[in-house]
């Protein structure tokens, strides 16, 4: 069976450093069907290393689609157009001869670029560190079934606690909001009971601290569902506000 | 934290504000389409419900009073509604930071996306609307507490019936949307909730927008004259 390989013309993001302006950048790249999206840029990028160019920066780890550190928008959709993959779960079948495509950082104040398709997320990591937590004795390990879980509560947790955290939903979001992180995080801890202790507080704080990060406002388009490789549902966006919406009244 | 604090320091706070005070909208419009359904009854049942509006209440309410205690309850949730809008818009716009070069419209329908400019067309269509019809102002033929004629003088002009149904074409999708998005601020979530949301708001949208609709075409039909 023969291989059948394209030649695409890619207009790709260069940004040299945080502060510089950048601007997009046209190349011919050469692959055939069996890449994934991100062996075609690591071609690319010999090929540019080979002629003494500096290769394009993009942030990359198991190439599996289960730890969310990839991530760019390909035409206009985060992780490109397949539902329920990571970009490097893309593979190159999907485009043909001639094509051209538009690749970018996401773009959100929230992530800054540091360099080319490369953006500093660690925005996400303060908002989990405000609350996504339990609080446990240390010690031995607790007995297995000491704390009795509802089916369908171990269920809906788990389907929040599937978020990578690699921000598709920020940068598919008209208002970059980080509504859909923010409450696939709540959700997952305030879903068990494990997470009842600090079930109000987990709420205000890590919305507090997703509005420190310049984040914009959620207006439940539902466009970060829809690009989450994930499958994360707009439910959670909801339990997050009921939650934020008892902790004021519990506030008092 | 104070709970003013909480509802007014951050965005989940402006949107349950807006949530809470645009359904006092949605009440406001069903019941303002649903006393209006009076004018089907003849001259002296319309202007019988406008004078009711004035005198409900009696005799606890002195003569008016409802009225205003209505309108200044309608204004407050304007104001709070307003506000937030902006205040939230003026937050999303400075989030994106770089545009998109290109763009893929991920899920995103004709009333989620009008919501903004929408909400302009809503707030100059409900100026005009009350110096239409409440104060007379821009209305050629405005006799004062007949309202009867005003309804029928006002929707025999053809351009003012245009722009009174292209406004209910933009206030069925803001309804729609912003009764599907106060469900979800507000938390209205549960497997019941989830079933009848969207259903709800669509259906709310058609009765409000296709009703309203009914009043400047029964006029320029000759139905209502």
């Amino acid at each position: 069976m023969a291989t059948s390989t394209m030649k695409l013309k890619l207009h790709v993001w260069r940004q040299e450093s945080p502060s510089a302006r950048g601007g997009f950048v046209t190349y011919e790249a050469d692959a055939n069907e069996h890449m994934s999206f991100l062996e075609m840029l690591d071609v690319l990028n010999e090929s540019l290393e080979s002629r003494g160019e500096e290769p394009i920066v993009f942030d990359h780890d198991c190439r599996e689609g289960i730890c969310g550190t990839c991530g760019m928008v390909i035409n206009g959709r985060p992780h490109g157009p397949w539902e329920r993959t990571t970009v490097c779960q893309l593979h190159m079948r999907e485009y043909g001869d001639g094509d051209q495509i538009w690749i970018e950082p996401w773009r959100a104040k929230g992530f800054p670029v540091v360099k080319d398709l490369f953006v500093d997320r660690s925005a996400f990591d303060r908002i989990l560190q405000s609350g996504g937590f339990i609080s446990a004795n240390s010690g031995g390990a607790p007995d297995a079934n000491a704390i009795p879980v509802k089916h369908e509560a171990a269920e809906e947790s788990m389907d929040a606690a599937a978020c990578i955290g690699c921000g598709a939903c920020v940068a598919a979001c008209p208002n970059a909001s980080a509504m859909l992180f923010t409450g696939a995080k709540i959700a997952h801890l305030n879903r068990l009971p494990q997470g009842q202790p600090e079930r109000y507080d987990r709420a205000l704080d890590m919305i507090l601290q997703m509005e420190e990060e310049a984040f914009g406002s959620c207006t439940n388009h539902g466009a970060c569902a829809e690009a989450c490789p994930k499958g994360i549902e707009l439910d959670v966006i909801a339990m997050l506000n009921r939650d934020y919406l008892a902790a004021v009244v519990k506030a008092g | 934290m104070s709970r003013v604090t909480a509802l007014y320091g951050t965005s989940v706070g402006k949107k349950i504000t807006m949530a809470v005070s645009g359904a006092i909208f949605v009440l406001f419009v069903l019941a303002h389409w649903f006393g209006n359904t009076k004018v089907f009854m003849g001259p002296e049942a319309f202007n019988h419900y406008a004078e009711g509006l004035r005198e409900f209440g009696d005799p606890f309410l002195p003569y008016g009073w409802f009225l205003w205690i209505f309108r200044a309850v309608l204004v407050l949730s304007l104001v709070v509604h307003v506000w937030s809008a902006w205040s939230l818009t003026r937050q999303s716009w400075a989030a994106r930071g770089t545009k998109y070069k290109k763009k893929d419209s991920l899920n995103i329908d004709a009333a989620s996306n009008t919501m903004r400019w929408g909400g302009i067309v809503l707030l100059l269509f409900v100026t005009y609307h009350i110096l239409h019809l409440t104060t007379g102002t821009l209305h050629p033929d405005f006799i004062p507490g007949d309202a009867y004629h005003n309804f029928v003088a006002g929707f025999q002009s053809i351009p003012v019936s245009v722009v009174y149904m292209l406004c209910m074409i933009a206030l069925g999708l803001h309804l729609y949307h912003g009764t599907w998005s106060a469900f979800q601020t507000l938390g209205f979530d549960g497997p019941r909730a989830q079933k009848i949301r969207r259903p709800l708001s669509l259906i709310l949208a058609l009765v409000v927008a296709g009703g309203n609709l009914l009043f400047p075409v029964s006029v320029l039909t000759g139905f209502v004259s």
